[in-house]
């Protein structure tokens, strides 16, 4: 079995309220993967990665971060895992290499002799050198939003947790921190990204956990969760009633039948038989195509459609 | 910056062997970034100014309004500092007693107020406290390294106060052995020790005060209402400590003995008072702190 970067069991939060915003969830984000932790807005993502940082704590259950407990071990583990949440935050009066020095100057475990070349390389990585001596408030979205995660990479981490790292971003700055997530991971290092949106996190992502209003929905590897879309057989023909008595007879699921057309789920049939099997009954077969859900069709499945805020 | 100059970073410092500084020097390192988040902010900056102008205009008015020797001083100012701008004339010593009783009632703990109100709840407005826990800072240290800073400030300002008001006092009024109010003499260098014991008395107090500050800010993310918050506690406090009807709770006001520090300034001088006043401040600060230090350990960071 493959180590887990991040464990979680039964974590739940309940706000005083009594809204529940995470309802026992298990993650199992295995070591060296690109996890893309997805859901809609206010899904439950951040209080999870809140409650995985030791920001928040849960109402019960527990989570592990690189095999330690939190929000116990929380000052032992932290320095191994750089995270941003909820956006960047800096001070707007400091500049972009002062602000980097204080969070690192907070850190008890960083050597102040290599502070000077860890910021330096740190901004650099995130082509930030130029505007350094820049006050923040001066920074350009893109520009906070490169720094927060440079604040990420002031040390070498094990772990890295972005929250909503592309929000707010034009699509520029949307590829460049997907190029960059591509590079931490390159670099043998776990990366937990939450986003609301699937296209952003599919392309870099290996894992996907899907929330929907506070519960873990689905939990995988990427060809997983395809898997779980059913392929449909489409054949467009004048003959649909014929048709579909060869889709019974080869046992295909969920016929819909329309005016000059029929689909079904394909299963486990295999399409050139099935259009061998039509020909063979006498159906004029005009058309046939086999389509599989995009993930983004599952992920909308998994999630509800937009608008639909459950609580 | 290419991969492999990439490789060669993370391969010069791998994540487990990781090498860190001693325990005093990493605390040291955080306590003096933050002295220097505080001090070298420009507002802040700004007001240690302020605080340095008022001893300055003080004395200028003194001056101007005092012109001939003996007493003519007209002694404008509220209870006991009345005494001192009759001394004045004779002593410019006493300018620092002067500047420090008139700024005591609103300045000073203004500028404490500033900085500790904004302390934590500062941290919180602009989302940086989240990202300091999560470095991590340690929810403790954070408080104590916040405290000390909240300390070494309010103790910058009042000193900022004694000394200029010091060196205004002596280029604008003659001076040599200073007369107590008590009416005995001592030595200049006796009055200047009593002037630094008085100076010192008064961080005490606003070191009280930055505590209160401090738990205050831990409950609110807006810095501007932790300050409101800390100032309107303290005129209440002097108010009702004005008010002869609450005579009897007036001990336990955080603003009660402040202006006791003159009796530093008698011979012999009054121990019981000051000793009141020291704990009544050291009450204050233990109380506080562990208001701040329960709040912000068990409460979820949600800014």
């Amino acid at each position: 079995m493959t180590e887990l970067a991040i464990t979680s069991s039964a974590l739940t939060k309940r706000f005083r309220g009594g809204q529940v915003a995470v309802d026992h969830i298990d993650l199992a984000v295995p070591q060296g993967s690109v996890y893309g932790f997805l859901g809609p807005n206010g899904s439950g993502k951040t209080t999870t990665i809140r409650m995985l940082l030791g920001l928040a704590y849960p109402t019960s259950g527990s989570a592990e971060l690189l095999g330690m407990p939190m929000p116990d071990q929380a000052v032992n583990v932290l320095s191994r895992v750089g995270s941003l949440v909820e956006g960047p935050a800096f001070y707007p009066y400091l500049s972009g290499w002062d602000n980097l020095a204080r969070y690192d100057a907070a850190d008890r475990t960083a050597s102040p002799r290599t502070a000077k070349q860890r910021i330096g390389s740190a901004l650099d990585r995130v082509g930030l050198t130029a505007a350094a001596k820049k006050r923040y408030r001066h920074y350009s979205l893109g520009m906070k939003q490169r720094l927060a995660i440079a604040s990420g990479l002031l040390r070498p981490r094990d772990l890295i947790i972005l929250d909503e790292p592309t929000n707010g971003l034009d699509p520029q700055g949307t590829r460049e921190v997907r190029a960059l997530v591509r590079q931490i991971a390159a670099d043998g290092i776990t990366v937990f990204v939450s986003s609301h949106l699937l296209a952003e996190v599919e392309q870099v992502c290996s894992h996907v956990g899907v929330m929907r209003t506070g519960q873990l929905v689905f939990q995988g590897s990427l060809p997983e969760l395809r898997r779980t879309g059913a392929a449909r057989i489409t054949v467009r023909t004048p003959d649909v009633v014929a048709a579909a008595e060869v889709f019974d007879k080869l046992g295909l699921a969920e016929p819909a039948k329309e005016e000059n057309s029929i689909t079904a789920e394909l299963g486990e049939a295999v399409p050139e038989h099935v259009c061998a099997e039509l020909v063979h009954a006498g159906v004029a077969v005009r058309g046939l195509a086999v389509e599989s859900p995009s993930l983004e069709d599952l992920f909308v499945g998994l999630t509800g459609e937009g608008f639909d805020v459950e609580r | 910056m290419s991969s492999a100059e990439l490789a060669v970073s993370m391969a010069e410092e791998p994540a487990q062997a990781v090498e860190s500084p001693g325990i005093v020097k990493a605390n040291l390192r955080f306590f003096l970034n933050e002295l220097r988040l505080v001090f070298f902010r420009r507002r802040n900056q700004l007001l240690l100014v302020v605080v340095a102008l008022f001893p300055l205009l003080i004395g200028i008015g003194l001056k101007v309004s005092a012109p001939g020797n003996g007493r003519g001083g007209s002694g404008g100012g509220p209870g006991s500092s009345a005494a001192f701008f009759n001394q004045l004339a004779g002593n410019g010593v006493f300018l620092t007693f002067i500047a420090l009783t008139l700024l005591l009632i609103l300045v000073l703990p203004v500028v404490v107020a500033v900085v500790s109100g904004d302390s934590v709840a500062g941290e919180a407005g602009y989302g940086t406290l989240r990202y300091l826990l999560a470095v991590p800072a340690g929810r403790t240290r954070l408080l104590i390294v916040k405290y000390l800073t909240i300390v070494a400030w309010a103790t910058a300002a009042t000193f900022i106060v004694s000394v200029v008001a010091l060196l205004v006092g002596v280029a604008l009024f003659p001076t040599g052995p200073v007369t107590l109010l008590s009416g005995t003499t001592v030595s200049l260098g006796a009055g200047l020790a009593r002037v630094l014991l008085v100076t010192l008395y008064l961080c005490v107090a606003m070191a009280a005060i930055g505590a209160i500050g401090l738990a205050i800010s831990t409950f609110t993310e807006h810095a501007i209402g932790a300050i409101a918050a800390i100032m309107v506690l303290v005129v209440a406090s002097e108010v009702v400590d004005q008010i002869p009807q609450f005579a009897s709770v007036a001990p336990y006001l955080p603003t009660h003995w402040w202006n006791m520090f003159d009796s530093l300034l008698r011979t012999p001088v009054d121990t019981t008072t000051l000793q009141h006043g020291l704990l009544s401040f050291a009450v204050y600060i233990v109380l506080f702190w562990m208001i701040a230090w329960a709040r912000f350990t068990s409460g979820d960071v949600t800014s």
